[in-house]
């Protein structure tokens, strides 16, 4: 399965979660907003979605700026 | 126009984007050596309002969270920089409202990188847009009437006007633009970009401003902490004199002290 994150190309295995994704970045769900094939997805609703083949995410973060 | 009013500075609240601030200085968190002096910062400026920005998650790198340092009673009013156009704009704008951190949003469309210099055309639209879907919506313009007015019947909270361009500290350079905007647009004008130090930030207040907006000056200062509060103090003096009502500039000198009742030796010399 490949998967864009980020503009970066990633192979998986086997299948994931956005959770299980940002668990195993050690990122903290509530720091981040996510989208999905240009649909945000809601904190509550990582945990039950599913990465699919060819799928687009864009995983952003507040950051310093004026 | 707008008048001057005899109201005191104790009172001088800003109302804008729904909410009622005791402070006329807004602040960035971009810059910093380090975020961890963003709470002193916010504390000494006396700041209620601060700027973030939102960027993809670098998973190469282990970054620092810049809201772990924004004290929470801060209004967090994120930007959309790297936008480079409206739909752009109103991406960014919608992630960032889903963070979960109010619907405050300051419009950037910016393509030239060399002055950063936004595009009122671009930012209009994004405003009609965000402004229908309930943002507070506070765009960054070139001092530009026309789009000024455009903002306010799109139904923006203020307009952000430039006084140079971002980071160059060189001053409210679109001085005379901005003085035709303050009188001619009933929406609050937050002057932003170019203010370098404090003498410049009591000067737009002086002239009429309803705030001011300041990062690299403060952000990149030896002591941050202290030109923070330096900021507050000019914001603060500026705004003072603004309603207190400013003399009138003349030509020729007009005395301060009486021009009678010299001593005689004065008199025959004088």
């Amino acid at each position: 399965m490949l998967v864009t994150i980020n503009g970066e190309d990633i192979h998986f295995s086997k299948s994931l979660t956005i959770s299980d994704f940002l668990k195993e970045k050690d990122i903290a769900s509530d720091t981040v907003v996510v989208e999905l094939n240009r649909q945000i997805i809601p904190t509550e609703a990582y945990e039950n979605t599913f990465f699919n083949d060819k799928d687009s995410l864009e995983i952003l973060r507040f950051v310093g700026g004026g | 126009m707008k008048e001057h009013h005899a109201k005191t500075i104790d009172n001088d609240l800003f109302e804008v984007g729904g909410k009622i601030l005791t402070s006329r200085l807004f602040i960035g968190t971009g810059k910093y050596a380090s975020d961890d002096i963003i709470p002193q910062v916010c504390k000494h400026s006396g700041a209620c309002v601060i700027t973030v920005a939102l960027r993809r998650v670098d998973f190469h790198s282990k970054t620092d969270n810049v809201m772990q340092h924004i004290p929470e009673h801060m209004q967090l009013m994120p930007n959309t920089s790297g936008a480079r156009n409206a739909d752009e704009a109103v991406r960014i704008a919608r992630l960032a409202r889903a963070m979960g951190c109010g619907n405050w949003i300051k419009i950037e469309v910016i393509t030239d990188n060399r002055y950063l210099l936004p595009d009122g055309y671009e930012t209009v639209k994004a405003t009609e847009i965000l402004v229908r879907e309930n943002f507070s919506v506070f765009p960054y313009i070139n001092p530009d009437l026309y789009v000024a007015r455009d903002l306010v019947n799109a139904g923006a909270s203020a307009i952000m006007p430039l006084g140079a361009p971002i980071g160059t500290n060189r001053g409210i350079r679109t001085e005379e633009m901005i003085h035709i905007l303050i009188e001619e647009i009933d929406i609050p004008v937050i002057v932003d970009a170019g203010i370098g130090k404090p003498s410049h930030a009591c000067q737009a207040m002086e002239s009429g401003a309803d705030a001011c907006l300041v990062n690299t000056a403060i952000a990149t200062s030896d002591n941050p902490v202290l030109m923070g509060e330096a900021f507050a103090d000019a914001v603060h003096s500026g705004r003072k004199a603004y309603l207190a009502g400013q003399a009138v500039t003349q030509q020729w000198a007009s005395a301060s002290s009486p021009l009678t009742g010299f001593l005689s030796s004065l008199e025959k010399n004088s």
